[in-house]
């Protein structure tokens, strides 16, 4: 079958701004949108740029706008798009060129969290014990892949791109529900910030948008009652 | 720019991170290159577990774990880094927990355990519960808990900085000349910078982009590898490639061993566990390169599905539960890459190229050693599946990659820091940057109409996937390396569509094919040369193995007309060879 592609091109170099340019497409419906981008860079147009490695979804290089919708390229084929299909960088996040975004702002706030284990206690010899119900506390934000889908989808983040975001109370999420972790304090001082988790509007576009299944409001909703029920 | 550093870590995957760890725990003045984002990493991808003789759910010793590593290796393992490897792993893994890594627990809260392929108890007796592992993404919470601790100890990244060069010191490797860094190109801009350091680790990872099918990322194209093997460094064991048996059909995404190790099987078209009649001991848990000979054998017997090319992965009757707690990941993939729903339906699977058994040789602290009398190059380590050590020998055990990276990663950063103690630092080196930018400005240059990389990378990797695979034999081999001569004559006149300065993909998938072109003319030569069988090179013209003649390393250096093949001794220190039966 053909496709009717389109993609948000930008050449810093040559082009006063981004423009749409078409592609006809033949593709084998099983086809990801990432087979497609390969096609286009191999045999129409070489200085097509996108990031990309594994191609499965793990690696989170390839995270996009597709179809209005932020995804990864490497995750979402053609028979779920249907005939056209239109392709544009990360929203909210500066371009680089076509469909590579500015990433470093993104990965700063995520550093801004603590994003590691806090315990100054004497190691044991062996592991630390953990119950399988603990361990179980905070799974779900540990799939986090740093794409960054979340945080691009957040219109609270289109509106003022101080706030932390989603991605990174993810990451906070996943050491404050942490038994092992003696950190939460300081976690929460950060993000109790105005930047910080009160500008969630529970929109819920962070948790379409996520290739994991993370259930990223619900994480955000725990981040913002445990602040509450420090204060009280 | 020039960037003075005490020690540089090219990669940042588990290899990469762990050494990086150990020299700002030193405080060692370090940076680590990655051409992608850290986290973008293919360690990411590893599945099923890490093994280490726990012991947590049954009785284990690190002595066992060592027999399976060199019996799985077909013998061709050196047997004082094998020692290293599983007596390390304990620790090793115990360090992660304590670094917040997020184990699956045992009912009693210590590190879950389950079983994988090769890894058994009393030397051979019955598969032994020793992996590790969170779920089925093992290698994802290795590579995010190693970053973690990176960014809690302030170690310094420069993401997007392919590295394209090496730089040494008082000449060549070969002439005795030290390790003195690298030269890099920002991606964002393409410009380049050299970074000058005593120590310098390569942590590139692997190459199976060169293969049609393969698990690999984009992103593996052997640059650490290429770039040793151009500076006359010799390429360790490149005829040894694993094929691991579970990718999904025409693609090559991998399914998990953990799949077997949770109780699935494997079936052919009359509904059979064909297993039985290849290894009735282990059956589904035999090694890889055995259990990908047997679907082979199976398929051309015309006994693959519908009488095609691959067999079922069946895990049905482990139940909802088993599948979802411990083989998510796995699931959706699947799902999503081939439509097929695994609680209801078997799921079609094929082998798929996957990882290096050979690379740049070492010696166990990750030192590159250039020769069969293990000389070092001072300065220079290598670690993970970039580096041959050798402790896959002809065939890695499942989980071992993981553990090989974290044992001799952490090993590497001790190591760069004695040795970053111990020497000043490399002087400036005058037009550092020239070779290289005059390699690159050449592709660049050239008029459009030229060879496409594009083309040419599908023509390597369609000769390798069917000449240079699971089986092989003189007349395959011969054909592939005239192809891949024919192919790395025509890159010469390789010309692309970006001429740009910023982020062009373009010029580094060209750069990148000369990597993968350099190293397939190794494995192919390497492999023509190897007359027998062994582990993963399977050669149906010699197929027994041949202790006599060839229980030897092979060493590749770059020569005039093509690699020229010298040969090293095995370290056998525990375990005789013996016949390799499961």
């Amino acid at each position: 079958m053909n496709v009717d592609l389109r993609i948000l091109r930008y050449n810093p170099e040559c082009d006063p701004a981004p423009h749409w340019e078409s592609y006809q497409v033949a593709v084998d419906p099983m086809d990801r949108v990432l087979d497609l981008l390969i096609k286009v860079k191999a045999e129409r147009d070489g200085s097509l740029s996108f990031r990309r490695s594994c191609g499965h979804g793990i690696c989170g290089s390839d995270a996009m706008l597709i179809n209005s919708r932020n995804r990864l390229a490497c995750r979402i084929r053609v028979d779920q798009l249907g005939k056209k299909i239109s392709v544009a960088p990360l929203p909210g996040l500066p371009v680089v060129k076509d469909l590579v975004v500015e990433m470093s702002g993104f990965f700063g706030k995520y550093r801004s969290v603590k994003p590691y284990l806090i315990n100054d206690q004497p190691e044991p010899e062996r592991e630390r014990l953990q119950s399988a119900a603990d361990r179980a506390r905070y799974d779900d934000t540990t799939k986090c892949i740093l794409c960054a889908a979340c945080t691009t989808s957040c219109p609270s983040f289109w509106a003022r791109s101080d706030y932390v975001g989603p991605a990174a109370i993810v990451q906070a999420h996943r050491f404050i529900f942490d038994s092992r972790d003696e950190g939460a304090a300081e976690r929460l001082e950060i993000l109790s910030d105005e930047d910080g988790v009160w500008r969630c509007r529970t929109i819920f576009n962070c948790v379409d948008a996520c290739p994991r299944g993370i259930n990223i409001t619900r994480a955000i909703l725990e981040v913002s009652s445990a602040i509450v029920g420090r204060r009280g | 720019m020039d960037y003075p550093f005490d020690a540089i870590v090219v990669g940042a995957g588990g290899a990469g991170l762990w050494a990086a760890l150990e020299l700002a725990r030193e405080g060692v003045n370090t940076a680590v290159l990655t051409k992608l984002y850290p986290t973008r990493s293919h360690t990411g991808t590893a599945q099923g577990g890490v093994c280490a003789a726990l012991g947590n759910l049954e009785e284990d010793h690190w002595e066992w774990h060592m027999f399976d590593t060199v019996k799985g290796g077909d013998y061709l393992v050196d047997q004082d880094a094998a020692e290293v490897l599983a007596r390390e792993a304990i620790e090793t893994v115990i360090e992660l927990e304590h670094m917040g890594l997020p184990f699956n627990r045992t009912p009693d809260g210590k590190i879950d355990q389950r079983r994988f392929g090769g890894h058994t108890s009393n030397y051979g007796e019955a598969p032994v519960r020793r992996a590790c592992f969170a779920a089925d993404r093992t290698g994802h919470m290795i590579l995010q808990t190693l970053y973690q601790q990176c960014i809690k100890h302030g170690v310094k990244f420069f993401d997007e900085y392919q590295v394209v060069d090496l730089l040494f010191e008082g000449g060549e490797p070969a002439q005795g000349g030290r390790a003195a860094g690298v030269v890099a190109y920002r991606v964002a801009d393409g410009q380049l910078h050299t970074f000058r350091a005593k120590a310098v680790l390569l942590a590139t990872g692997g190459f199976g982009r060169m293969f049609r099918i393969t698990s690999n990322a984009h992103s593996l194209t052997g640059d650490g590898v290429a770039l040793c093997y151009r500076h006359g460094i010799p390429i360790q064991d490149m005829e040894f490639f694993q094929f691991h048996p579970t990718g999904i059909v025409g693609i090559g995404i991998l399914l998990s061993e953990a799949a077997r190790g949770e109780g699935g099987t494997l079936l052919n078209d009359k509904g059979e566990r064909f297993m039985s009649n290849y290894a009735p001991k282990l059956m589904e848990l035999a090694p890889r390169d055995m259990v990908s000979r047997a679907m082979y054998q199976e398929i051309r017997a015309g006994r693959g599905i519908g009488g095609k090319d691959y067999l079922y992965l069946d895990v049905r009757h482990l139940g909802r539960k088993v599948i979802e707690e411990k083989l998510p990941d796995i699931t959706d993939f699947a799902r999503i890459y081939q439509g097929v729903e695994p609680l209801k339906e078997p799921v079609p699977v094929q082998p798929t190229a996957h990882y290096a058994m050979g690379g740049i040789p070492t010696n166990v602290f990750s030192e590159v050693v250039r020769d069969d009398k293990g000389t070092v190059v001072p300065g220079l380590f290598a670690a993970g599946e970039c580096a041959c050590v050798s402790v896959h020998g002809a065939n890695r055990l499942g989980t071992n990659s993981l553990v090989d990276l974290l044992v001799f990663g952490r090993r590497a950063g001790r190591q760069m820091a004695r040795h970053a103690g111990s020497v000043e630092r490399p002087r400036p080196i005058a037009d550092a940057v020239e070779p290289v930018r005059a390699e690159l400005e050449a592709i660049r240059g050239r008029q459009a109409g030229g060879e496409s990389v594009a083309v040419i990378r599908k023509e390597l990797q369609d000769v390798m996937m069917d000449n240079v695979g699971v089986y092989r034999d003189g007349k395959l081999l011969t054909g592939a390396l005239a192809k891949v001569r024919e192919l790395k004559d025509r890159n010469g006149a390789v010309s692309i569509g970006d001429c740009g300065a910023v982020f062009n993909t373009d010029l580094l998938e060209a750069n990148e094919l000369g990597y993968l072109l350099d190293l397939a003319e190794v494995m192919v030569a390497s492999a023509l040369a190897r007359t027998e069988s062994r582990g993963a090179h399977s050669r149906e013209d010699f197929p027994e193995r041949n202790d006599a003649g060839w229980l030897k390393h092979t060493l590749a250096y770059k020569g005039p007309k093509g690699p020229t093949l010298k040969y090293k001794p095995v370290s056998i220190t525990r375990f005789e060879p013996k016949p390799r039966t499961y």
